[in-house]
């Protein structure tokens, strides 16, 4: 199955390319958007049936690999 | 809880005071404080802030010299070059930071350093880093050593300033409890020193740069603080850099200063907001005003709290006559940089700060700054390490004991760590990583400004005093093997609990012996830094006091060489023998960390310190001190790999004391073979060997008719570049 993981920053954490982004913005008109963060979604093909056993996998996956628990929050999605 | 609910003696303990320190707050306001205010007393009066159990001991280092502009106190220290330039230098640990989140806790001290040097009215051109880790089989090291370097690297690179040195060193003791000391150099002209002052009743407060936002709220709490298991857990928000708005800042700072238009300057580091205002006011006799409600916040709905204790990065604090506040705006606007204006100097000596429309907060000085506590904490003085009894040493594999020697992680060649690093960005880089001290240009002059880092923290782990005069004797050599005579010291001190009485016989041992080898070499300490509680689970780092020491060459003429070349005639300048105790060799060969360090023969380092020097500006000999791993290391590192040697000493001489003892006053020459007379006659005088030449493909080592040790030179080499070799394929 495909499984949707989002990756980003804490909400307390500076972001500065997110921070980088909505100065460009301001610059070319977009002077509303007042804050932007940034983060990444990642799509993985997980070989299993059973979605809990998947689900804590993938979230094991995301603590030790796909994320920096220090800096950064993680949400799974199944299908 | 309210910012401005009163304090209790609990929140004080969670603070990390202690109840008489509690006491002693309600007695000098003669009122309860509010959480606000206990937070700004945690803050300041935290061992990083106060030094409240260093100072007394501090104090004993030599601090001036005819070169000395401005000694410790400031944001770092000043030292006279001549010709109008002066150099201002400072170095600081990021330890614990950098243990949790190795990336950003090396990323944001290396920006910290930076602004201590460029609030001064300097251009930082150098950035070292003395790093120390434990086992790399200890869990997550592997993964703490690649974070600190990535995190160095990409910070010092995107900011623009080259890293050219430093050290990196392993022992389980750090384990728990990795050490990140940074230290920056920055050059200036000697009219354009600026202070951390907020002087003028009236002038202006200035805030400049990031936004404020939650993250590492009670870092300078954090930093004084033992680790436990559950750290990880507690995890406090850390701090993410921002190298492209500190180098905006850089170049900001600079522009206002260089057009005259800031009265002091100080950026905003450990306690953020808290200790610039407090210290500026407090370095000038003068007080201030804030608006906290006026202070740019990254996040909704934070409190003064959190605004006075943010540490945020990448912020600075200016104080500017009410005239030129507009032209300040207007230079920060340029820059892409937010500039708000937050309070006014007055004249009584006190922080006064509103928060939407009301007061919060009003606080002396005298009790946070000046008059913070001080402590002459109970010490023991530490038995120095007794004479060993040592094995047969005669008749040993002594190839194999060197290829044991290379293939340890300590003598592992730095190399994948520093070629992350951009070297030379600015173009002045003459010498860069991997040599004994690194080397610049003052841009447009000749004047070579040099630097080093070092520490032998085994040694000072058997002896803290004579192993702290001997880190100074060793900055003094690797400074002696680029040409340049040393300017000034710079410390970073890493030590366990100070309430320890083992641990802080430790800290005042190595202080006396830093304070007697610099006041023996006539070498000022002008700033520095204590990082005490380093210790995890109640095991403390084996003392670890880093010296970072600045060097002149008044004209450089030519680039020194640290290799020899094929035909060069070697010599072994100073005695032929070392001493085993504390060596490397007993470390690793014998699993012995023990025996005595010998006391600094600082006659004798002077006098040959001074020859070698000459002979490197000279361009008369490649140089090279013998102290980790003794000549046969030495040898190995100026063979670059490639050209081995033929080295024969006296029969009676002993074959582990020629090849692997330490802590002897000397160094090894080579010189190509026109030179030799010219060479023989600047060491009359001295005790001065030539031990062989170099050429053909082996190292070779004959006592008399004997040969000791014979060895590929590629292969010993290849053992030393194997050790973190991993660092460039992760």
């Amino acid at each position: 199955m495909v499984v949707e993981v989002r990756v980003k920053l804490k909400e307390q954490v500076l972001d500065p390319q997110g921070e980088a982004i909505r100065r460009v913005l301001a610059g070319l008109g977009y002077a509303e958007i007042e804050q932007v963060r940034v983060g990444k979604l990642m799509l993985l093909e997980v070989a299993g049936k059973d979605a809990t056993a998947v689900r804590s996998r993938v979230e094991e996956a995301c603590r030790e690999v796909l994320a920096n628990p220090v800096i950064e929050e993680f949400e799974v999605r199944l299908p | 809880m309210k910012w401005d609910a009163p304090a209790t003696v609990e929140l004080a303990r969670e603070h990390g005071l202690s109840e008489e320190e509690f006491e002693r707050i309600l007695s000098d306001l003669g009122r309860v404080p509010n959480l606000t205010e206990l937070g700004i007393f945690a803050a300041l009066w935290s061992e990083h802030c106060s030094y409240k159990s260093s100072r007394v001991h501090l104090k004993k280092f030599p601090t001036r010299g005819p070169r000395v502009i401005q000694g410790p106190g400031e944001n770092a220290g000043v030292v006279d070059l001549g010709q109008g330039w002066v150099t201002v230098f400072k170095m600081e640990s990021h330890n614990h930071p950098s243990f949790i989140e190795p990336y950003q806790g090396a990323a944001t001290g290396v920006g910290g350093i930076l602004r201590d040097v460029f609030t001064m009215g300097a251009r930082p051109v150098m950035i070292l880093d003395s790093l120390r880790f434990g086992s790399l089989d200890a869990p997550r090291m592997p993964h703490l050593v690649d974070g600190v370097v990535r995190g160095i690297g990409d910070y010092g690179n995107c900011v623009g300033v080259p890293t050219v040195g430093g050290e990196v060193d392993f022992h389980p003791s750090y384990n728990g409890n990795i050490l990140v000391n940074a230290m920056c150099v920055g050059v200036a002209r000697g009219d354009g020193i600026f202070y951390g002052r907020a002087s003028g009743p009236g002038n202006r407060v200035v805030y400049l740069g990031s936004k404020t936002g939650r993250d590492g709220i009670h870092g300078a709490t954090m930093a004084s603080d033992v680790f436990d298991e559950t750290a990880s857990a507690k995890r406090p928000t850390v701090q993410v850099g921002d190298p492209f708005t500190e180098k905006l800042l850089i170049e900001c700072c600079l522009e206002l200063m260089g057009k005259g238009l800031v009265v002091g300057i100080q950026d905003m580091g450990a306690a953020g907001l808290t200790s610039s205002a407090f210290e500026m006011a407090a370095r000038a006799g003068c007080g201030l005003t804030l608006d906290l409600s006026r202070v740019p916040a990254r996040e909704r709905g934070m409190t003064p709290y959190e605004l006075m204790l943010s540490e945020s990065q990448e912020r600075m604090v200016l104080v500017v006559t009410p005239d030129n506040v507009a032209p300040v705006l207007e230079v920060c606007g340029r820059w892409g940089l937010d500039a708000v204006e937050v309070g006014t100097v007055i004249p009584e000596p006190e922080v006064v700060a509103r928060f939407e429309g009301r007061q919060a907060f009003r606080l002396p000085l005298a009790p946070l700054v000046d008059d913070a506590p001080r402590y002459d904490r109970p010490w023991v003085e530490p038995a120095p390490a007794a004479a060993v009894t040592l094995p047969n040493l005669r008749d040993r594999e002594w190839a194999a004991d060197l290829r044991e020697m290379l293939a340890s992680p300590v003598f592992a060649s730095s190399r994948p760590v520093w070629q992350q690093y951009d070297q030379s960005v600015g173009a002045s880089t003459v010498i860069g990583p991997g040599a004994d001290a690194a080397l610049q240009l003052i841009e447009g002059t000749n004047i070579g400004l040099a630097a080093t880092t070092d520490c032998n923290a085994l040694a000072c782990s058997l002896d803290p005093f004579n192993g702290a005069a001997q880190a100074v004797a060793e900055a003094v050599r690797n400074l002696a093997c680029v040409g340049a005579e040393p300017v000034g010291v710079t410390d970073c001190l890493n030590f366990g609990s100070p309430e320890n009485p083992g641990v802080m016989g430790q800290f005042v041992a190595a202080v006396d012996g830093l304070a007697e080898a610099c006041r023996a070499f006539e070498v000022p300490v002008v700033s520095g830094n204590v990082s005490f509680y380093n210790e995890t689970s109640g095991t403390a780092i084996v003392p670890t006091p880093t010296v970072g020491m600045v060097g002149i060459v008044p004209g450089v003429r030519h680039r020194p060489r640290s290799h020899w070349h094929l035909g060069d005639a070697i010599y072994l300048l100073g005695p032929l023998e070392g001493e085993l105790g504390g060596s490397r060799y007993l470390q690793i060969v014998l699993g012995l960390e023990a025996g005595p360090v010998p006391a600094v023969d600082y006659d004798g380092e002077r006098r040959i310190a001074a020859v070698a020097r000459d002979l490197v500006r000279l361009g008369l000999a490649a140089a090279k001190d013998l102290s980790d791993g003794g000549l046969a290391v030495a040898a190995v590192e100026m063979s670059g790999g490639t050209v081995g040697c033929k080295l024969s000493l006296p029969a009676s001489t002993s074959p582990v004391r020629v090849l692997f003892g330490e802590w002897r006053v000397g160094f090894a020459l080579a010189t190509p073979v026109a030179m030799e007379p010219a060479l023989e006659r600047a060491c009359e005088g001295l005790p001065l060997t030539r031990l062989g030449v170099a050429g053909g493909t082996k190292m070779v080592v004959t006592l008399g008719r004997k040969t000791v040790l014979e060895a590929s030179i590629s292969e010993l080499a290849a053992l030393s570049e194997k050790g973190l070799g991993w660092l460039s394929e992760a």
